[in-house]
């Protein structure tokens, strides 16, 4: 599963919330390749920042070769992104890291934020291996985003913060206001909604897997940037610290500190 | 064309090499870079015993570069001789093995593991600003130089490269020091210690507070020190600070160096490495150059 650095063309682009971005790029190499949860390194143009911004995979569409991603705008480099448009150039590398394992149970599928987006590919490819009972729980601050396209794979609900639409609160508020159930949880969001997870799995004796963030350099598991405290002695090595480019983004639950 | 460089007899078949904790032991970019392709591969620093490294955030982006505060994480000599030296024998290219410790001791004692290993050189990091004990705190003090280095050269059996700080008042001394306690190559500039302060959430950039600077916006700092160093002494040298492409390679082979290592790049384009020895090779071509040697030093 080798990744490919490439120069691909952006093919359209919106915003679809205040700083939050759509972009699907013709890359029909990593398009093929990819597994949900996996991610690309994107490169600026701009030379004077040298590292390139992991950014999950939204999307997959194998047929045309093309992927989406969704990303938020959180200073320059992102920015540079932004402002790409249909025919334009887009530095890209991957797909990297290992993606979620797809099981047959009844599943939640749980994003926080810009934890969302990697979660619409995997209710795609969950919804395509049979799983019966899919259930996206969504958690978003105010301003919702690709909700509605989760309602073709997915049963939905969401939190906001400001309790504006759905249940006021967090993934967890939402979880137990519904009296929601499900066998595996998969993850992706900020780290006390990851780690609130990890032990509402333990409580529940569930299945849990989590998609993690660092900062990261070379994106491929060689500069060691981007590690995580592990149970397990890491393969690279021989102390706790799985990397998270390579080893991850997603990891067991029980697995990881967080 | 005549592009092979040669470090204290170890004849490189051209003068690119991979800078130290930037490529691994070389499996990694392996998938990505042809290794048979680079004078050598310069492995990330290995120490007798693994290390864990520092607390993350371990990296931030700064203008022109980064910081890095990984701490030396690394497998220890055991995995690295039975894991890596292997993969690395698979290529046509040069093994040179940077040795880490947090005492003398330490450092003697990877290089005696070492002594029967087919690698090709030894390089020792004592100028890791990352760690506590170890590393920099050897950099900074001509005697500790040439002490270390001595002592490095009794059980060494393959050339020792000496790695040096940039983080002195005068690098001409410590490339002295060095060259007086027996080293036969001396490799510079490690990274300049630097800082980054996140504004917006009044704390540091990355865990360990202070972290090593590098990439481009540090090339001229480093070209101007390989360049008094190469003067300073008759040992190669070989030069690294911010090199992106073989223009840059150039500048550090007219200051003096025999051989460059190519770091942080490595990052914003894997395939930098390849790049590099190709726009070398144009550069000959298109200047009538024959022999790369009449390149090393040449501006003075």
């Amino acid at each position: 599963m080798a990744q490919v650095k490439t120069t691909a063309v952006v093919a359209s682009q919106e915003k679809i919330a205040d700083d939050i971005y759509s972009m699907w790029i013709e890359a029909g190499e990593i398009a093929e390749k990819c597994v949900p949860g996996q991610f690309i390194s994107v490169y600026t143009k701009d030379k004077s920042r040298l590292l390139p911004r992991p950014i999950s995979i939204c999307e997959a569409d194998k047929a045309s070769g093309k992927l989406r991603i969704v990303y938020r705008v959180v200073g320059g480099g992102t920015e540079e992104f932004s402002g790409y448009r249909a025919g334009d150039t887009i530095e890209i590398m991957g797909p990297l890291g290992n993606g979620f394992p797809l099981g047959e149970k009844s599943a939640f599928l749980i994003g926080g934020g810009i934890g969302i987006p990697p979660m619409l590919e995997l209710a795609k490819a969950l919804k395509a291996k049979g799983v019966s009972q899919i259930t996206a729980v969504l958690g978003y601050r105010d301003q919702l985003f690709l909700n509605e396209e989760f309602q073709a794979y997915a049963d939905v609900y969401v939190a906001t913060e400001d309790g504006s639409v759905g249940t006021k609160g967090n993934v967890l508020d939402a979880i137990r206001a519904n009296g929601l159930k499900a066998d595996v949880i998969y993850a992706c969001g900020p780290t006390p909604m990851l780690r609130a997870l990890k032990a509402y799995a333990q409580e529940n004796h569930m299945e849990c897997w989590l998609s993690l963030e660092e900062k990261m350099a070379c994106g491929i598991g060689a500069c060691l940037a981007c590690v995580c405290k592990s149970k397990e002695v890491d393969s690279h090595s021989h102390v706790h610290n799985k990397r998270i480019c390579k080893d991850g983004p997603v990891f067991a639950a029980e697995e990881v500190e967080l | 064309m005549n592009t092979t460089v040669n470090l204290a007899g170890v004849t490189l078949k051209n003068p690119v090499m991979t800078a130290s904790g930037t490529f691994g032991s070389g499996m990694e970019y392996g998938e990505m870079v042809d290794l048979n392709k680079l004078g050598a591969v310069v492995t990330k620093g290995v120490a007798n015993v693994p290390w864990p490294g520092n607390p993350t955030p371990r990296i931030a982006e700064v203008y022109g570069g980064m910081l890095n505060a990984i701490g030396l994480q690394n497998p220890g000599i055991d995995v690295f001789l039975e894991r890596d030296v292997p993969y690395l024998k698979q290529f046509d290219t040069k093994i040179i093995v940077n040795v880490c410790g947090k005492t003398t001791e330490d450092y003697i004692e990877v290089v005696e593991r070492l002594a029967d290993a087919p690698v090709d050189m030894l390089e020792m990091n004592i100028s890791c600003p990352n760690v506590k004990e170890g590393g920099i705190a050897f950099g900074q003090d001509p005697k500790a130089v040439e002490a270390i280095t001595k002592e490095v050269k009794k059980y060494a059996k393959q050339p020792v490269i000496m790695k040096l700080s940039p983080n002195v008042t005068d690098i001409t001394v410590m490339a002295k020091a060095a060259e007086a306690g027996g080293a036969d190559v001396i490799s510079l500039i490690n990274t300049l210690t630097g800082m980054k302060i996140d504004v917006n959430k009044r704390c540091f950039a990355i865990a360990n507070k202070i972290g090593g600077m590098s990439g481009p916006a540090i090339k001229p700092i480093a070209v101007r020190m390989v360049y008094q160093a190469a003067n300073a002494v008759k040992i190669p040298v070989i030069g690294m600070g911010g090199i992106m492409t073989a223009e840059d390679a150039l500048e550090f082979i007219l200051a003096g160096a025999t051989a460059v290592s190519i770091g942080t790049a490595n990052f914003h384009d894997p395939y930098t490495t390849e790049k590099v020895v190709k726009g070398i090779e144009e550069y000959m071509e298109k200047n009538g150059i024959d022999d790369i040697g009449q390149l090393i030093g040449a501006v003075r």
